[in-house]
């Protein structure tokens, strides 16, 4: 049985290394993606200040504020004190805004951001009411920071869903799968090794970029490597499970094209790749938590800018554990070698 | 000798055809066993469901007397009508994946020398001819050694000089005392590899027997060609006998030296005759009223 496995996973690693294009793009995209992003983004952020206001029971449109009023601020609520002041530490909020006890409002500002020190002077013209200061300090996360995680996420989303989707599609639909089954080779064998070969490139190509893109731009990593090496394995198994999914009963590559495509961009947007979903409809922040991407996203964010460790991030790890059995045995259960 | 498969009252209903229409049949271990039929005969379809590929309808199949189970499917060895390979891999690399799948075979170099491959063991599968490609399906079909060959359709698409030589290849097969079941649309491959033969149509088998049984039963004449041009003053003489090839008239009789003299006395210059031995391609017709490559 593994000696059956381990030939099936030779095999397809050596089609995959011997086909240059699909390599070369496979290294490349990311990294010009990042290269990009870098660019856009570096110094230049849109002048927009988010601010998060704290106020306790109060609905935040009830108090009567003049500083809640100044245009060119976006305020948001936020239910509890202690994760808002994270965000501040890491740029991710411009500014705190403690409004529980009216009379001695307290706020929260980065020393070491810009934004915060223009919100700080705003704020310090008012004359009504005296403001206690809460000085934080952080390295300052750049948006960059933030998008690294959903940028490697998205890569390997989109080499896990099409690598290994079209692959088997491509394989049933040119006979090679009913000439596989006509051996003593087992379903489980044969799916085993794809999953395993996909993994063990996506992994070596992720981690490359990531060392890469570190030595280019320096992003932030603040957790433990270990744990942010499990919530990318499991993800991407989970996500390879996915697509094998999609391609266990498909013969036409045009046709499982279509669903990858139906799964992948919703992950796209939904998952947190290119912006947080806080302040969005809490229904489609449920839904997206059913993603994959979802919870690789939230792990690996945890885990760089939070500095979570294993333990913090276990519901993430047995959320993608528990998806990757689900699509796994349906996936198997329903795998078709012949092309009707 | 014992037989080696038994096919029982075999059916296979697809939604609008039934591509298998009751048949059964026996192979005996040692020969090479032809199925015989034009293009959606059922040859393909019965052969899958032999190989355990597809499922029946209804029937049974035996192998060495019990129904197929795990040990089948590393006994025998198959060569499909058309196959796909791995990309980016070498013939050898190809050979070495399904070899791999198998606990006993022969070894590279074993099927290298039973197939002719020798110099293309090195070359990306996907840059070989076409008749170096049916080699390393055949080759692919032995990695394990079977006891039982299919090879459906092996030759189709082959020039004559590659069909030659893969029916060597399949020859020296045969001598090494491998049962071998082959479907085929050529009857001459038939002829030449074949032991005993059925011929299907419609998911019926319509005769079967020993390929030269079969002719000898069937009919014992010679078939005289002839130009159009050159036959036509005599066709009222053989109006039940002949019928037009193209531009050939295809007479057949029983007696030559008769036909001849018919021929002969009415002035029909010979310069151009033909004659040639009837073969199952004129079985088929005969048992249809149906060119087999229609």
């Amino acid at each position: 049985m593994i000696r059956r496995f381990l030939a099936v996973l030779k095999a397809r690693n050596l089609e995959f290394l011997r086909d240059r294009s699909a390599l070369g793009w496979n290294i490349a995209l990311p990294v010009f993606i990042v290269l990009g992003m870098w660019l856009v983004f570096s110094g230049n952020e849109k002048p927009i200040f988010k601010v998060a206001v704290f106020s306790g029971a109060a609905p935040l449109a009830s108090l009567h504020n003049d500083f809640l009023s100044t245009r060119f601020i976006q305020f948001y609520s936020v239910s509890s004190i202690q994760p808002a002041i994270r965000k501040v530490e890491h740029d991710q909020s411009d500014m705190l805004l403690d409004l529980e006890n009216p009379a001695h409002p307290r706020y929260w500002v980065n020393q070491s951001s810009p934004k915060g020190y223009i919100l700080e002077k705003i704020l310090q013209g008012e004359k009504d009411l005296r403001y206690t200061r809460q000085p934080v300090s952080g390295r300052a996360i750049r948006y960059v920071d933030w998008l690294i995680p959903g940028i490697l996420g998205m890569n390997m989303m989109f080499s896990c869903l099409f690598g290994v989707g079209y692959v088997i599609v491509r394989y049933r639909k040119n006979g090679f799968l009913k000439r596989l089954n006509a051996t003593p080779l087992h379903a489980f064998e044969f799916i085993a090794a794809q999953v395993t070969s996909r993994l063990i490139l996506i992994m070596c190509i992720t981690i490359a970029v990531y060392i890469g893109t570190d030595l280019l731009i320096g992003f932030y990593m603040s957790g433990s490597y270990l744990a942010l090496l499990l919530v990318a394995i499991l993800g991407a198994t989970s996500m390879i499970s996915l697509g094998l999914l999609v391609a266990a009963r498909v013969s036409s590559e045009e046709f499982a094209g279509g669903l990858l495509n139906l799964l992948s961009w919703p992950m796209m947007f939904l998952s947190g790749v290119w912006f947080s979903l806080q302040g969005t409809h809490p229904w489609l922040q449920r839904t997206a938590e059913f993603l994959p991407l979802t919870q690789l996203l939230e792990g690996a964010r945890a885990v760089m800018l939070d500095g979570a460790g294993v333990l913090q991030i276990l519901p993430q790890l047995l959320a993608l554990a528990g998806m990757t059995i689900v699509f796994l045995a349906v996936g198997a259960a329903s795998f078709k070698w012949k092309n009707d | 000798m014992p037989d080696i498969i038994e096919v029982s009252h075999l059916v296979k209903q697809y939604a609008s055809v039934k591509a298998v229409d009751n048949i059964s049949f026996k192979v005996s271990q040692g020969e090479c066993f032809g199925m015989l039929g034009p293009n959606g005969a059922g040859k393909t379809t019965t052969v899958e469901i032999m190989e355990g590929i597809t499922s029946a309808s209804s029937g049974t199949i035996h192998y060495l007397g019990e129904p197929m189970g795990p040990r089948f499917r590393s006994e025998v060895g198959i060569q499909f009508q058309s196959t796909a390979l791995q990309d980016f891999l070498t013939v050898r690399e190809t050979l070495g994946l399904f070899r791999s799948f198998y606990p006993r075979g022969l070894s590279l170099e074993e099927l290298a020398e039973l197939c002719a491959l020798g110099d293309i063991m090195d070359r990306d599968a996907r840059k070989i001819s076409g008749g170096q490609r049916q080699r390393v399906l055949l080759a692919l079909a032995l990695v394990n050694d079977p006891v039982l060959l299919f090879l459906d359709e092996p030759t189709t698409g082959l020039d004559p000089q590659a069909r030659h030589n893969f029916w060597e290849l399949v020859r020296n097969i045969k001598a090494r005392g491998k049962t071998v079941i082959l479907t085929t649309h050529y009857m001459e491959e038939a002829y030449l590899l074949c032991d005993r033969i059925i011929i299907m149509d419609h998911g019926h088998i319509i005769a079967k027997g020993r390929p030269a049984a079969l002719l000898e039963q069937h009919f014992r004449g010679v078939v005289l060609q002839l130009p159009y041009e050159d036959f036509h003053p005599v066709r009222d003489s053989f109006a039940a006998c002949y019928r037009h090839t193209g531009e050939l008239v295809e007479i057949t009789i029983t007696d030559v030296n008769t036909a001849i003299a018919t021929l002969l006395n009415h002035g029909i210059s010979l310069a151009r005759l033909q004659i040639r031995a009837r073969t199952l391609e004129d079985l088929f017709l005969e048992l249809t009223g149906r060119e087999l490559r229609a």
